[in-house]
């Protein structure tokens, strides 16, 4: 500036050779390293993911099939009932060692010198021990089979559809696992000859708890978390949305009304299991409420999912603008007749919105039932939410502490089934969100 | 123009927001079957005054009115007043166009329904119909009755809550600037309207032109800093107004 | 009359009611419905409520209150050598007189004969009926169960009669009530926002309810065991004493069980904080939108997996994957193929931890940096600072308290975390500082204490409620404080 007569050429040039040194280059490499770190950030998080994903799924879509036998059974008198009892005694039938039919008609098939009896124990012990149960359902429901030969389909032990499947390693050496060179002959054999076969799982969606992972499944526990949304549903929407129009919209601005709102945004922070200490304290302990009923388990997730029900119902009818409220008080509606006729009804994609995600949520949640006593042994479908029943987080928790390979399978299995139901809610939710988006 | 009764009486009004003080005892008084536009720099107090004529301001949190209004000597500010009630005879149109999301026919419809004004599905369709023609809409809108008002153009919009406030039957129907969102044409369609309406319902509009004020009404108040400065007929208010503020207001000097 | 019928039949009575107020305004209309100061239907509901609500409480009062009553009356009528033995004992016989009670109501009257004649077994007859009676049962139980039987019969008809004469007497009332001018909406009204503000109390009553029963059931805790030896102990041995036994009852140290619960929380906060804080950085100021929109949501999925199957991950995948690795590892460089790191572990269970923590942090922390104003982005980046130094020197700064109350935010919820933990970190309690050791957890232990038998008199069970509230203060001041800094941070930008 001191030199004005210099031409502007001059400058130019200068400028060129002698830039002030702002670093530039260094500068440039330090923010490729920044965007660096941020790009590999959520390539970690996304990898993760996909780890999680791939674990659960590698391991767990194998549930979904299930190997089975299908053996003519004969129903033999001599076995079921040699006394000719069942018109008296009514019991009889239940108390009849019906493996025995599977084992005479698999040693049958197989052709094995019935005498051999470690041979002929190994041959039963394909087999699942459900069948007691299975045959005797059966002989029950219709005791004129009795006598008749009829095939029969029976679920294989966990260790020969591990095998059948390729999942046990048949280099080990045969003392060091659980199917025997001779199990893994027969079992060729029986797939060769069509009688053992894969098929589609339906056990997994229908069973109840069993200690054999063949027999175990989670038609249970997706009944006892069936109870548990809809009570859930049933008291946390509209006690949500009758609490949020009253705080966002009669409840004055006062130091009351903010304690309360700094208190369902805690509410919605609290850990879980403290909803499930205050579920066994209040709604077991001092009330005398069942332990592990759907009903108290309800109870505990209402709880836990009303605060978030809240802050998204008030978000809602926040964003409702206040020019349709003034239009409706302006004609003579009652601020009720507002919020009901005009309010709500624009606020509730929101809210459902916000509904699906916390029951998603609950759904998932495990800690508070544990507490409440719902990790239970459970084989039979609760009648009601007041009988003992667990869910289906829980039954992955209680397989997932079992030691069996094949569990892991279920677990992962049982995982899957739980993370559709998910993915299903949340993306109603989106779509929710999408259709009745509206700009104002 | 003195013979004509008066509808609403307002004395002494004073409102508070808080501990500010938006007006100071006004005394205003609006004929029936007339026209009486509000008019005032902003943040003078005249949305304000038109708002306790029909009790909005409840919505408002510690938000005060003394003084006394009268409808029909009814005091609109006594206990045993009920303010849905009130607004069912005071209604009100405001600044920007506001339907309810749903069709044209539930938005005229709505008043009556909550008011019991009809009942029959018949009884409906005539009230609708004929509010809509009060609001010359009608002609406009008769093929689509059942598609969302949020659809219509702004000044058509704007029609339809005139309809709509018309359907409940008011007596006193008050306006807040019912133009300022609309083209010059729209508005023009809604001054005519407002000329018509006048045979049936007591106005009074709020509004920042004065032009408008001086072609729809028939009496004219000035606010100013929350004070009512001068009433008078439309035409003496604009053109020897007893007021030197009211005089600079209108030449334009401050606003 | 059972409860049941009796709700029923109070529901009847209000659809009656709702017709009966319905009709009677629209007669007094003469034609005109204008003429009603409310719409027929809020006459109607009017009359239902007056017949509904008052039936319905009188109902609940009676409930709650008629078994204390004959709780009394029959304690005061037990012999007056079983009131001298003292309250445990009285409460025995309390629980033996209800089973005989519901006992003789399944026995027809020869058989009640034979038991008051002494010609039949009281256990034996009773057994046979499907009812287990605790002891042998004696003479006057009979006598006493047949009074608690008359006194709820009577206390039943009474309760019935009352119920439905209020619910009849509430109906006629507010029928009389009925008038053209009658504000019935403005009455309706007026129970909604009853009702509304009784749902609002509910979210109040639920902390009352935590706080509450927490107290009272930690405070039999500190009955027990002294608070020092709870709150300073170092020695987590909660022996599972025999049922009854009061001695050995074993050491409740909760450091152990804090020191595990913070050392996940910080290993899982030293993974989540970073790969959160960048990801929300890059995501708020430098990605596409396409890739915002993609990569948000799928992160987001993240948050939205139940954490049991984060722990079913940590127990079976990375777990064995640390271990394995950490075998392979020491192999290389020592020659011994020994793993040195656990399958369960601080480590395992802060990695996954940390994994599921991610979308909490990038997303409060992306929702803090979008709210950071424009102004102040522009002003920087119009000095011809480079984004990365924008990002470091104006908005990172300015969005700090957001973040920080974000970091609280999601530290309350490592703390309070469970599934994981209960799978993935072990159960020795012991302090220690190798994060490839197993450590357990104060969520661990309210768990471990509280499945299986209960017994609601032994510390071993009642510590889970001193645990309890321990880490639901913890949180409490966590959450009270980050909400109240992130509530600032937004006015501030407001």
């Amino acid at each position: 500036m001191t030199d004005l007569a210099s031409p502007a050429v001059m400058v130019s040039s200068r400028s060129a050779e002698n830039r002030r040194d702002i670093g530039i280059k260094r500068r440039y490499a330090a923010e490729r390293r920044f965007r660096a770190y941020g790009i590999s950030a959520i390539a970690i998080g996304l990898f993760f993911l996909a780890v999680l994903l791939w674990s659960v799924v590698s391991k767990g879509y194998t549930a979904f099939q299930q190997t089975t036998i299908t053996l003519p059974i004969e129903f033999s008198e001599k076995v079921i009932d040699p006394k000719n009892e069942r018109a008296t005694d009514p019991k009889r039938l239940q108390t009849v060692n019906y493996p025995v039919l599977v084992r005479d008609a698999l040693v049958k098939q197989l052709g094995i010198d019935p005498k051999k009896r470690p041979l002929v124990k190994q041959a039963s012990d394909m087999v699942s021990d459900s069948v007691r149960t299975q045959l005797r359902d059966i002989v029950v429901a219709d005791p004129s089979v009795i006598g008749k030969t009829i095939p029969v389909t029976l679920l294989a032990d966990a260790n020969i559809d591990s095998a059948f499947k390729g999942q046990i390693d048949l280099k080990v050496a045969e003392s060091k696992r659980k199917v025997k060179d001779q199990q893994v002959a027969w079992m060729n054999e029986l797939a060769e000859a069509g009688v053992l076969k894969k098929s589609f799982n339906t056990g997994i969606f229908s069973f109840g708890a069993s200690s054999r992972p063949e027999a175990a499944g989670v038609g249970v526990a997706l009944v006892g978390s069936a109870y548990m949304m809809l009570i859930v549903l049933v008291l946390s929407l509209p006690i949500g949305v009758a609490a949020s129009i009253y705080l966002e919209e009669f409840a004055p601005k006062n130091r009351l009304t903010d304690l309360i709102e700094v208190n369902i945004n805690n509410l919605a922070a609290v850990p879980s299991i403290v909803y499930g200490l205050l579920g066994l304290a209040v709604f077991v302990n001092f009330a005398g409420m069942p332990r592990s009923a759907a009903l108290v388990g309800g109870f505990v997730l209402t709880l836990m999912t009303l605060p978030t029900i809240i802050i998204a119902t008030r978000a809602a009818l926040k964003a409702v603008p206040p020019s349709i409220r003034s239009a409706a008080l302006g004609l003579g509606a009652s601020k009720m007749q507002t919020i009901f006729h005009h309010v709500l009804p624009l606020a509730m994609p929101g809210i459902l919105t916000g509904t699906i995600i916390g029951l998603a949520h609950a759904l998932g949640e495990t800690a508070p039932l544990l507490l409440i006593g719902m990790v239970a042994f459970v084989v039979d479908y609760p009648g009601s939410p007041l009988e003992p029943s667990t869910a289906l987080p829980v039954q992955i928790y209680m397989w997932a502490n079992e030691a069996e390979r094949a569990f892991v399978e279920r677990t992962s299995g049982a995982i899957i089934i739980l993370l559709i139901f998910l993915v299903f809610m949340n993306l109603g939710a989106i779509l929710l969100r999408r259709r009745f988006e509206r700009r104002w | 123009m003195n013979t004509v009764p008066y509808k609403m009486i307002g004395k002494d009004v004073s409102v508070y927001y808080g501990e500010k003080r938006a007006l100071f005892d006004v005394n205003l008084d609006i004929r029936e079957n007339t026209v009486t536009a509000l008019i005032g720099p902003s943040g003078c107090g005249k949305s304000t005054f038109l708002r306790t004529l029909n009790r909005m301001n409840d919505t408002i949190e510690n938000c005060r009115v003394t003084g006394k209004i009268t409808l029909d000597e009814d005091d609109i500010y006594d206990p045993s007043i009920d303010v849905v009630e009130l607004r069912a005879r005071v209604g009100m149109v405001f600044q920007k166009p506001n339907p309810f999301p749903k069709s044209i026919y539930e938005n005229v419809s709505y008043g009556p329904r909550i008011h019991g004004l009809a009942r029959t599905k018949a009884e409906f369709d005539e009230v609708v119909e004929t509010s809509l023609q009060k609001a010359g809409l009608w002609n406009e809108v008769k093929d689509r009755l059942h598609e969302p008002g949020t659809g219509l153009s702004g000044g058509q919009q704007q029609r339809l809550c005139i309809a709509r406030a018309v359907a409940v039957s008011p007596e006193v129907i008050l306006m807040d600037e019912p133009c300022s969102a609309l083209d010059p044409i729209a508005t023009a369609k809604v001054e005519e309207l407002i000329h018509e309406l006048r045979a049936n319902f007591t106005i009074v509009i709020v509004t920042h032109s004065m032009q408008q004020a001086a072609r729809v009404s028939q009496r004219t108040a000035m606010f100013h800093l929350g004070n009512l400065v001068e009433e008078n007929d439309t035409d003496k208010m604009f053109t020897n107004p007893d007021d030197q503020r009211t005089q600079d207001y209108i030449m334009g000097r401050f606003g | 009359m059972s409860t049941s019928l009796l709700l029923l039949i109070i529901v009847l009575i209000g659809f009656i009611a709702y017709f009966t107020g319905r009709a009677r305004s629209l007669a007094l209309t003469g034609g005109k419905l204008a003429n009603l100061h409310s719409l027929p239907g809020y006459h109607g509901s009017y009359v239902a409520i007056w017949a509904v609500l008052p039936a319905a409480l009188v109902l609940a009062a009676w409930l709650i209150a008629s078994p204390l009553y004959i709780d009394s009356a029959v304690r005061a009528a037990l012999p007056g050598s079983v009131q001298s033995q003292g309250a445990a004992n009285v409460q025995l016989a309390l629980g033996q007189v209800k089973s005989v009670a519901v006992g003789l109501n399944r026995l027809n009257a020869a058989e009640v004969a034979a038991i008051e004649s002494g010609s039949a077994n009281l256990r034996q007859t009773l057994a046979a009926k499907g009812v287990a009676l605790a002891g042998e049962g004696e003479p006057y139980m009979v006598k006493a169960a047949q009074h608690l039987n008359a006194t709820r019969l009577h206390s039943r008809w009474l309760m019935s009669a009352a119920v439905l004469l209020v619910a009849v007497a509430g109906g006629l009332y507010a029928i009389r009530n009925i008038a053209a001018r009658f504000r019935a909406r403005n009455q309706v009204e007026r129970v909604m926002l009853g009702s509304l503000i009784v749902a609002s109390s509910i979210a109040i009553l639920t902390t009352i309810g935590i706080i509450g029963s927490m107290l009272s059931e930690a405070g039999r805790f500190f009955s027990m065991v002294s608070p020092t030896e709870f709150f300073f102990g170092t020695v987590w041995d909660p022996r599972f004493a025999a049922a009854g036994s009061e001695a050995a009852s074993g050491q409740f140290g909760l450091l152990p069980l804090l020191g595990g619960t913070l050392y996940i929380a910080f290993v899982a906060m030293l993974f989540a904080v970073p790969v959160g804080l960048f990801a929300a950085i890059y995501m708020a100021e430098y990605a596409s939108p396409r890739l915002r929109s993609t990569a948000k949501p799928l992160l987001e999925v993240l948050a939205g997996i139940p954490t049991i199957v984060y722990g079913f991950f940590a127990l079976v995948t990375v777990g064995p994957f640390l271990r394995d690795i950490s075998t392979q590892l020491n192999g290389l460089v020592t020659g011994n193929y020994q793993n040195f790191i656990q399958a369960q572990s601080v480590l395992t269970a802060g990695i996954v931890m940390g994994i599921m923590l991610i979308p909490f942090v990038s997303s409060l922390s992306d929702d803090i940096i979008t709210q950071v104003p424009r102004a102040l982005r522009d002003g920087s980046l119009g000095l011809g600072a480079t984004r990365s130094e924008t990002v470091k020197k104006v908005i990172l700064p300015a969005a700090l308290p957001g973040i920080v109350g974000a970091l609280l935010l999601t530290a309350s919820r490592a703390v309070g975390e469970t599934m994981i933990v209960v799978l993935a970190a072990g159960v020795a309690a012991r302090m220690q500082v190798n994060p490839f050791e197993p450590m357990t957890t104060v969520t661990v232990k309210i768990v471990h204490q509280l499945t299986g038998d209960l017994e609601f008199t032994s510390p071993q069970t009642l510590v889970a409620f001193a645990l309890g509230i321990t880490l639901f203060v913890i949180t409490l001041c966590l959450n009270i404080y980050a909400l109240y800094i992130v509530r600032k941070y937004r006015e501030q930008y407001e």
